[in-house]
């Protein structure tokens, strides 16, 4: 109950944070990408408040021995710069420069955005099952 | 810069640092959304039902700021359909394949200071820089 409210309102104040900012609007992230046109820095001040947070958030949050509403504090381990790695945040940043659209924008836009939001967030989706199944390939050639 | 906004967007973003470090500390988890959103379908299932409902609160936030504020967020978009199907495929391809995105990597991880994350957004920004640039010139925009 506790773990499923506080996901439920970290979305919505998430989504406020999206919206109060404008990320909602690809012209707007588009304005950041954007160096060598009419550049609109906005972008790098709200990741930059938000890390800001978040950096100094984090660091109150862990001297509590875990979580409120879990077992442990589950924070990715691996700190080794891979192939995965780089093609992936390549091709990400290039569908990103293309539209203007990151996930959370794009979930967030979802009930103003039209079809062509309907349309990105089912392309999204079908390039999130695609990676499901170009994993499970690889698995199994790696297990073989 | 005539549409620079730092002050909307430094609360904005205060707003979005303040979720992730909630999650953390109530839950437990990154406030990655490629991760949340695609775990929502494809995670184990025990660890379905909060990434559901974070995404509806996602969902739901500009429902209650259109009803606060009287009008709907701004949103212009391309009208190019290759486009924003290629631009989906990507976004969605590459997120999962490089282990997140700008909250994953962007404010998660440069939070946690993790070489990746660091090399992750360096690449994303620049890859998303170079598009558009490269999109203008192809495209004439």
């Amino acid at each position: 109950m506790g773990r499923n409210l506080s996901a439920l309102i970290a979305g919505l104040v998430f989504g406020l944070g999206l919206t109060f900012s404008e990320m909602v609007n690809p012209a707007k992230v588009l304005a950041f990408l954007d160096i060598l046109g009419n550049w609109d820095p906005s972008l790098a001040f709200v990741m930059g408040a938000a890390l800001l947070v978040t950096a100094i958030g984090y660091r109150i949050v862990w001297r509590a021995e875990r979580p409120l509403f879990a077992t442990q504090f589950q924070v990715p381990g691996n700190r080794s710069i891979d192939a995965r790695l780089a093609t992936g945040a390549i091709l990400f940043g290039a569908g990103w420069g293309l539209v203007g659209l990151c996930p959370g924008p794009a979930i967030s836009a979802l009930s103003f955005g039209g079809p062509p939001i309907f349309i990105f967030m089912a392309s999204m989706a079908a390039g999130m099952g695609l990676f499901e199944l170009f994993n499970q390939i690889s698995k199994e050639r790696t297990a073989a | 810069m005539e549409n620079f906004t730092p002050i909307s967007a430094s609360i904005g973003g205060a707003l979005i640092g303040l979720s992730a470090v909630m999650l953390m500390a109530l839950n437990g988890r990154i406030a990655g959304i490629s991760g949340v959103f695609s775990g929502s379908v494809f995670a184990e299932r025990g660890d379905k039902f909060w990434r559901v409902l974070f995404v509806v609160g996602l969902i739901a936030a500009p429902i209650l700021w259109t009803l606060v504020q009287g009008s709907q967020p701004k949103f212009e978009i391309t009208d190019n359909w290759s486009l924003i199907i290629a631009g989906g495929l990507l976004v969605g391809f590459g997120t999962r394949l490089g282990s997140g995105c700008t909250s994953g990597h962007g404010v998660c991880g440069l939070a946690r200071l993790s070489p990746r994350s660091m090399a992750s957004v360096g690449l994303f920004m620049a890859a998303g820089m170079i598009t558009v640039a490269v999109a203008k010139i192809v495209l004439g925009g």
